[in-house]
């Protein structure tokens, strides 16, 4: 058994924790506990009065009980009369119990609070500590109620001791984040920014954290830190090592405190004030030279404090994007951690790479570390250093080197984790699009999506490619041989078929000229998968055969045949059923005329917003996602894109089911079942974009 | 936090409200997580809308848990300090001393980390600190 330190002994409980380890089994370790809990209880209702000594070891026990995993009922009571005790051990241990063991209980908060208005009025800064850190760790309302306006004075309070000054300043940023409205920091906001030209490290790190969360919320009060920060930032950075002895880590001084100076800096633009700003740029530029000195030591404390500071300043170089010597060095800086031996440092190098490749200064000089980048999404072992290479390709992408990168991301995507997959396909799929000079390479890359990772693409994606060859005359020939060629692959993915089959019944004429793709081989080419898919997929493929009778007169009588199958006809499904019921009778009906206005050509789709864009952006939450701006390539070839974000499910197959079947009223997306009113009355109302006409039967 | 090798929570220190189950429930994902790794990956892990900072000592894993914005690095060392600092103080730590003292473990933490962020960071005056506690009756 370890040496228990003389101070505080509690033999007792370092018996009873033996007594645990000992245990061979869980039932003996249950059995042990019970019996510890029932000698408690017993002298905690026991008639004559314990000492603080066996208080606390009792309380201490419960606490160890508790921890282990098992529930505690008692104690409270015992625990919140130590921290009336004039011990500090007694205290101490009173202080960790009420903090772990949190307990509602008014009459106790009453009680405890009151221990804690005590000790912070002791001006003993032991005990004061104790108290602050108790209302920092449990940052309840009751609390905050009670000390919320107490607390900033003892923080700024002349006498006020170092370390109390420490806890002060964290205590109140606990509270501030969980009751904002109760913490006054107007009066309080010039003195509590003084505290960064405090002596002590310690205090200016404590400070340096709270300002900087009250700074997110209300940049304004807190400018007057800038130039605090800097100054201070300004002589860490440049001391020698003898100047910070204390705050001095494996020979990098005051790493943490410059790390969260920098940090604090984030929350502003660049300083308007030139002096400022220039000794900023000295600063940063001190820290980048830093980099390229031989290290001091070659431990990796050293170099990881080092380079801690070194990644925040780029990130704030980054932030505040405005002086290009800075980025392009930076860049440079990031480029030769690409390669570094340490996995850690590849990571950060990708990741802040990312928010680089974005700043028009430095675009340029993050393009240069493209090979490395492929190269490391080949080589890199852990899964997520590869995901960062991924969303660095995605960042640096432009019109020079589309094309290579979206070959590499598809190549990726082959042997990818499924969990990143639908992320991958989201951009390789944003990636062909913004970048096409050829819509047939956007045509090919989204098929060879499918055709690679067909269950992560999602409808945002293969709706999209199909909107893009209604809207583009030039590619529609192309995408209907494509897609008839890629079918006859013996197992294609359902969302091939999907495609397949609206394009298909669109554009299939386009090529039903070659014997190859006749369109008698059209038919039965989409009708034997037909078997194989999904309820949704066979409604889609319904409605490429009654296109197909528009288009085909020749085909009419085989595919009539097929819809007035027993297995169409009385399809268990009602969608099916209904659609197979109602082209029959369509075909049956209609003159070639109204058949071929019924099912003209659709025609293009108004521009929006990206659905794909807007799903990406969900998934990465917070991320930096690029915009598709206003340099992406036009469908129509006019105007700018509306910035809707209105993400309409299913609008493709709706559309056409509208248009057969719009004296159902139904309009609304998603196969929903509508009321069949027989074909007597088509289309009773008017829908932006499509012609009607009155069937009269 | 600290976890064992087998799962056993040595040290846990919550900075945001849980319950108790919502505790058990995170520390088991902390540890599915975090024992898979190995020398190959990042000390870096994607965890919910966080990222867990991790160092393995011996038989017992230390993670932090941050927000996504925050320095990596800064709080890789940040461990490290803490990790010196339990050394410096139960000369030569071992796993026994942090069980046998926990509820002093929870002063050291205190001392280096409050309300979610890094409070103390000079060895020395931690350990002066903790010195002057110990004499304390």
């Amino acid at each position: 058994m370890p040496a228990v330190s003389k101070g505080d002994g509690m033999r007792g409980l370092a018996v009873f924790i033996s007594d645990i380890r000992n245990c061979k089994s869980k039932e003996a370790e249950i059995k042990r506990i019970n019996k510890e809990l029932a000698n408690i209880r017993s002298k905690f209702k026991g008639d004559k009065a314990l000492d603080g000594y066996s208080k606390k070891k009792y309380v201490c026990k419960l606490l160890f009980i508790f921890l282990l995993g098992h529930d505690i009922d008692f104690g409270h009571m015992e625990a919140v009369n130590l921290l009336s005790s004039n011990k500090y051990t007694e205290k101490q241990i009173g202080y960790l119990f009420i903090s772990v063991l949190v307990n509602s209980n008014s009459d106790l908060i009453r009680l405890i609070n009151n221990a804690i208005k005590n000790d912070l009025g002791s001006r003993n800064p032991t005990f004061m500590n104790l108290a602050l850190h108790c209302i920092a760790n449990v940052g309840s309302r009751e609390m905050a109620e009670a000390f919320a306006s107490e607390i900033p004075r003892i923080l700024v309070a002349g006498d006020t001791m170092d370390s109390v000054k420490q806890s002060a300043a964290l205590c109140l940023l606990r509270l501030n984040r969980t009751s904002p409205d109760l913490v006054p920091m107007g009066e309080w906001t010039a003195r509590v920014v003084h505290l960064l030209n405090d002596q002590h490290l310690g205090v200016v790190t404590a400070a340096t954290s709270l300002i900087t969360t009250l700074a997110q919320k209300s940049p304004d009060d807190f400018k007057t830190a800038i130039s605090l920060a800097v100054t201070r930032l300004s002589r860490i950075v440049t001391s020698a090592c003898i100047d910070l002895q204390d705050y001095t880590y494996y020979f990098v001084a005051a790493p943490w405190l410059s790390v969260k100076l920098l940090r604090l800096l984030q929350c502003y633009p660049p300083p308007e004030d030139a002096a400022l700003r220039s000794r900023l740029t000295e600063c940063l530029e001190t820290i980048l030279n830093k980099a390229q000195e031989p290290p001091k030591s070659k431990k990796v404390q050293h170099s990881n404090a080092k380079n801690a500071v070194l990644f925040e300043a780029i990130s704030l170089i980054i932030h505040h994007d405005s002086e290009p010597t800075l980025l392009v060095r930076a860049c440079n800086q990031l480029g030769q951690f690409l390669q570094h031996r340490e996995t850690n440092l590849r990571y950060l190098a990708l990741e802040s790479m990312c928010t680089l490749a974005s700043s028009e200064f430095s675009h340029e000089a993050v393009k240069t570390h493209m090979e490395t980048v492929i190269n490391a999404l080949k080589t890199e072992r852990d899964v997520s250093v590869r995901q960062r290479a991924v969303d660095l390709l995605y960042a640096m992408c432009d019109r020079s080197n589309s094309k290579q990168i979206v070959a590499e991301m598809l190549s990726y995507l082959e042997t990818a984790d499924y969990s990143i997959r639908e992320e991958i396909v989201l951009k390789v799929a944003i990636l062909a699009e913004k970048y096409a000079v050829d819509y047939t390479w956007y045509v090919d890359t989204i098929l060879n999506l499918i055709r690679i990772a067909g269950d992560y693409v999602s409808e945002e994606v293969w709706y999209r490619v199909i909107q893009i060859v209604i809207n583009r005359d030039d590619v529609q020939g192309y995408a209907a041989k494509t897609v008839f060629e890629a079918l006859q692959a013996p197992a294609c993915h359902e969302n091939l078929v999907k495609v397949g089959g609206y394009i298909l019944g669109e554009f299939g004429n386009l090529i039903a000229g070659d014997s190859r793709s006749s369109p008698l081989v059209q038919f039965n080419l989409l009708h034997s998968k037909f078997h194989l898919c999904s309820v949704p997929t066979r409604a889609l493929l319904l409605s490429a055969y009654i296109k197909f009778i528009n288009l085909f007169p020749e085909v009419k009588g085989t595919i009539q045949d097929v819809l007035r199958s027993d297995s169409q006809l009385r399809n268990a499904d009602v969608e099916l059923q209904q659609r197979a019921v109602e082209y029959l009778r369509l075909s049956c009906i209609a003159s070639t005329d109204i058949l071929a206005t019924v099912l003209e050509e659709m025609p293009p789709f108004p521009e929006r917003e990206s659905s794909i864009l807007a799903k990406l952006k969900k998934k990465k939450g917070s991320m930096n996602v690029p915009d598709i701006d206003d340099s992406k390539k036009n469908m129509n070839g006019n105007g700018n894109v509306e910035h809707n974000n209105n993400n309409e499910p299913n609008e493709v197959t709706t559309k056409v089911y509208v248009r057969i079947t719009a004296k159902q009223n139904c309009f609304e997306p998603g196969f929903k079942h509508c009321q069949s009113r027989g074909l007597a009355h088509i289309f009773s109302k008017i829908v932006p974009g499509f012609t009607y006409v009155k069937l009269k039967c | 936090m600290k976890l064992d090798i087998s799962g056993k929570t040595r040290l846990a220190k919550w900075y945001m409200q849980f319950d108790d189950d919502e505790k058990q429930k995170l520390i088991e994902e902390v540890h599915a997580v975090v024992t898979v790794r190995d020398a190959k990956h990042t000390n870096f892990v994607e965890f919910r809308n966080f990222k867990i900072i991790y160092r393995r000592y011996a038989g017992l894993y230390f993670c932090i848990c941050v927000d996504v914005t925050d320095n990596n690095l800064a709080y890789l060392e940040g461990i490290h300090n803490f990790v010196e600092v339990l050394n410096e103080y139960f000369h030569n730590v071992c796993e026994l001393d942090l069980v046998f003292n926990f509820y002093k473990v929870y002063t050291v933490v205190d001392e280096m980390f409050l309300a979610g962020e890094i409070r103390e960071t000079s060895q020395t005056k931690v350990l002066k600190q903790l010195l002057m506690l110990q004499s304390l009756e």
